[in-house]
């Protein structure tokens, strides 16, 4: 036993002894560039939101100078504010809509497309996608002239308008998650619900979406978060019209009211957390593959 | 009035994917509670046929009637057939309970009701919880998971999901119980075990069970009547002991059981003629009819060959001597064929031993066929024969005696009468013997799988399917397996033709 142990020692401390002398290349290295863009652009600006949504800028009287101080102000301005809580649940109210709407779109779209028979070679779904590859704001603007050729333009219907640019821009974020996940659909469980004397509407509530909430999950995930911040869409589409929650905090901003501008930045990191909360429930570990997309 | 005592009854059933037909012709009758297998190779049609029993197909032609109503185009919902699919297809969402409840939730069941003007009418109502729970649980008590009730489907076993599948088919009370090929995904005991317990479920809940597998062994333990396929033909409809002794003809023979087939010929009255000896039998063939013979292993009886031997008695050599455990399997050599044979009794390797054979364990099968017939070739402008796609250069003079082909390829007769024979239909048949199999594609005239191969005691005789689905079957030496890409080369002189119709209507001038 003994000598044995002595063998193994040896090359032991072979290895340490290179491991001293040159940098020897190990797989976790390759995370190094990420550990880098993560502490960048993603830890430190978080570190920078909480930051400023905690602290009030106070200015000595005495010597006229500003500083930072913790302080709840931010807070209560946001809870008090009512055009700011309006704009949250006018938010909230455009990015469920928009994300039902495009369930309700994608959904059985999804359904057709993943059938083999009718969507030869992916490239119907392709199609669908493709509008993705087009600059967003310059599809925007494209979407503003149409919408306003056909009478609905920002001015006189602007809810309309920015409902129809949102479900345009997202609808692509839905159908792929759920073409995913259709095109996993286990057929013999859908025959199975039928064998056992499901109609083809009872099929689809009791087996076929039960099978695709991973995919739907996912769909709302990419939605709903997106929609609610996004700005542009409804800059454009309403003419100014309507103000949502990323308008609002961009505009904080840009007013130079950074500490209100960050808290409403950290109730939107709040709802994200929640939702990936919630779809963490729900999606298990299809959710990721379905997510790729 | 005959249709009441069965069931379920096919009739006349087809069903084609494209041009590929995968069910043939499909005529059964079940009776009430009867336990029906279909067994054959995969690609048979055995599941198509359960499938279009179910619902999930529907026949291209004939008829499906159940308890005397046609039910060929109604959907699987409005069936009272439920089916126990092969990789179970349970729902992952939901638990065991409501797994087997599943059924019973959608199921509407009538009740007569006097409404307020007095007159009984008949309403439908779901079955309450109370209902549900009773049957959901004597369902799971049949299949002996009380206690899982509450599982997860993924934290079961593949015999507890197979179970499962079985109580939520079940539960629904059908008339009929489909289960395709349900003990697939199980280990060798647990199938034994679930053989076992399926049959006795059968007798329990009386149900009409029909069952498909490719497992003979699984059909001849569990089954009341046997159906063989095989091409999406029916091959034979049995109790599985006249399966088994009685096979109608070699394929049924080579797939039930183990078997020695061999070519023979019938050389009288109740005489057949094989290993170059005349045997005595029971069946009545034509006098010189050339026919299949099948002697199952057990049926061989063998005596040792003490000194010198009786040289008018059939003696044949033990090559090889394996131990199965209740008896021995010996192989013996008569000449160049083999005889495969069991024995409880111990015989030295390489003794000699007289070989006799009952006279009722000779099972004699008309052949299918005796050569390769292609009815529907014809001739092209080359005189080259087609048959599918494949052209053989025959020799065209065999359609008339004396004649010969000009340099137009006009074939002249003996009195000199001209003829063109462009698109003549001919009927072309080939012996087995003049087909020869090689390896590979492109080395012949066709290109083609083999899909069947029998051993006749000294040869094999081997089907090759082309992708047109035309078959050449031969005779080789080689051994070749189920599924190899090969070629086939047909000496072109050997083919024979017969013009259909007369030579006259080619005639020309």
């Amino acid at each position: 036993m003994k000598s044995n142990e002595a063998a193994t020692k040896t090359p032991k401390a072979d290895k340490k002894a290179k491991a001293k002398r040159f940098f020897a290349l190990q797989r976790k290295y390759l995370c190094i560039p990420y550990i880098i863009f993560f502490i960048l652009f993603i830890f430190a600006p978080i570190v920078i939101i909480l930051f400023y949504a905690f602290t009030y800028e106070v200015v000595d009287p005495a010597t006229h100078t500003a500083h930072f101080e913790f302080s709840w102000q931010p807070l209560v301005n946001f809870f008090t504010d009512p055009s700011k809580i309006n704009v949250l649940f006018v938010s909230l109210f455009i990015a469920t809509i928009t994300t039902l709407i495009c369930l309700i779109i994608g959904f059985p779209l999804a359904y057709f497309l993943a059938d083999k028979k009718i969507n030869k070679n992916a490239v119907l779904v392709t199609l669908f996608v493709a509008p993705m590859w087009i600059n967003f704001v310059l599809r925007t603007g494209a979407t503003r002239d149409l919408l306003t050729w056909f009478g609905i333009n920002g001015g006189t219907h602007p809810y309309l308008a920015t409902i129809i640019g949102m479900v345009q821009n997202y609808l692509p974020f839905v159908i792929l998650p759920l073409y995913t996940t259709m095109t996993k659909l286990d057929k013999s469980q859908i025959e199975a619900a039928g064998d056992l004397g499901a109609n083809p509407a009872q099929v689809m509530f009791k087996n076929i979406i039960p099978q695709a909430i991973p995919g739907i999950v996912s769909a709302c995930l990419m939605t709903f978060m997106p929609t609610m911040s996004s700005y542009v869409i409804s800059d454009v589409l309403s003419e100014g019209k309507i103000t949502l929650f990323g308008n609002y905090i961009e505009l904080e901003f840009t007013n130079k009211a950074w500490n209100d501008g960050s808290f409403m930045a950290f109730v939107m990191l709040l709802f994200i957390a929640v939702t990936m909360f919630i779809s963490q429930k729900f999606g298990k570990d299809d959710e990721k593959e379905a997510g790729q997309w | 009035m005959a249709e009441k005592d069965y069931i379920i009854s096919l009739q006349g059933v087809t069903k084609s994917f494209g041009n590929n037909t995968v069910v043939d012709d499909f005529n059964l009758d079940i009776a009430k509670g009867e336990f029906v297998t279909f067994l054959g190779p995969s690609g048979c049609g055995k599941t198509t046929t359960l499938r279009m029993i179910a619902g999930f197909e529907t026949p291209t032609s004939g008829q499906i009637l159940l308890n005397g109503e046609d039910i060929t185009r109604i959907p699987p919902h409005k069936r009272p057939i439920n089916t126990v699919f092969q990789r179970y297809a349970l729902f992952p969402h939901l638990d065991v309970y409501d797994n087997v409840a599943f059924g019973l939730k959608l199921k509407k069941i009538p009740y007569e009701k006097v409404n307020k003007k007095g007159e009984t009418v008949t309403k439908y109502r779901h079955f309450t919880r109370q209902e549900i729970d009773e049957k959901v649980m004597r369902a799971l008590k049949i299949i002996d998971l009380e206690d899982l009730e509450n599982r997860d489907i993924s934290t079961l076993s593949g015999g507890q999901q197979q179970r499962v599948a079985i109580a939520r088919a079940i539960v629904n009370e059908p008339e009929i119980l489909l289960l395709d090929e349900p003990l697939g995904a199980l280990d060798l005991k647990m199938r034994k075990e679930m053989q076992l317990e399926l049959k006795d479920m059968h007798k329990k809940i009386g149900i009409t069970f029909i069952y498909v597998t490719h497992d003979q062994e699984e059909a001849l333990t569990m089954s009341d009547t046997i159906v063989v396929m095989k091409d999406g033909v029916i091959q034979q409809v049995g109790n599985p002991i006249d399966i088994y002794n009685e096979p109608v003809n070699a394929f049924v023979a080579n797939f039930i059981g183990e078997s020695n087939i061999y070519n023979a010929t019938m050389v009288g009255k109740l005489k057949v003629k094989f290993l170059n000896r005349v045997f005595d039998c029971i069946d009545d063939f034509p006098l010189n009819e050339k026919v299949d013979v099948v002697v199952r292993p057990e049926d061989v009886e063998m005596t040792p060959v003490k000194g010198e031997g009786d040289d008018s008695r059939l003696k044949g050599k033990i090559v090889t001597k394996i131990f199965k455990g209740i008896h021995y399997e010996y192989v013996l050599m008569v000449g160049k064929s083999e005889i495969v044979a069991q024995s409880t009794k111990d015989y030295a390797q390489d003794s000699f031993v007289y070989i006799d054979v009952e006279p009722e364990n000779i099972q004699i099968m008309k052949r299918s066929s005796t050569e390769n017939v292609y009815p529907e070739a014809y001739l092209d402008k080359n005189n080259k024969l087609i048959i599918s796609d494949a052209e053989f250069d025959v020799d065209i003079t065999q359609l008339l005696k004396g004649s010969h082909v000009d340099d137009a390829l006009y074939l002249i007769g003996p009195d000199g009468k001209k003829y063109d024979l462009d698109d003549a239909d001919v009927i072309a048949s080939i012996d087995f013997n003049d087909v020869q199999i090689v390896d590979g594609h492109d080395n012949g005239n066709v290109n083609g799988t083999v899909v069947e191969t029998i051993y006749k005691g000294d040869h094999y005789a081997v089907l090759v399917r082309t992708a047109e689905e035309e078959d050449y079957i031969l005779a080789t030496d080689d051994t070749w397996n189920e599924g190899d890409l090969v070629s086939v080369i047909v000496d072109p002189s050997k083919i024979r033709l017969v013009l259909k119709g007369d030579l006259s209507k080619y005639e020309v001038e």
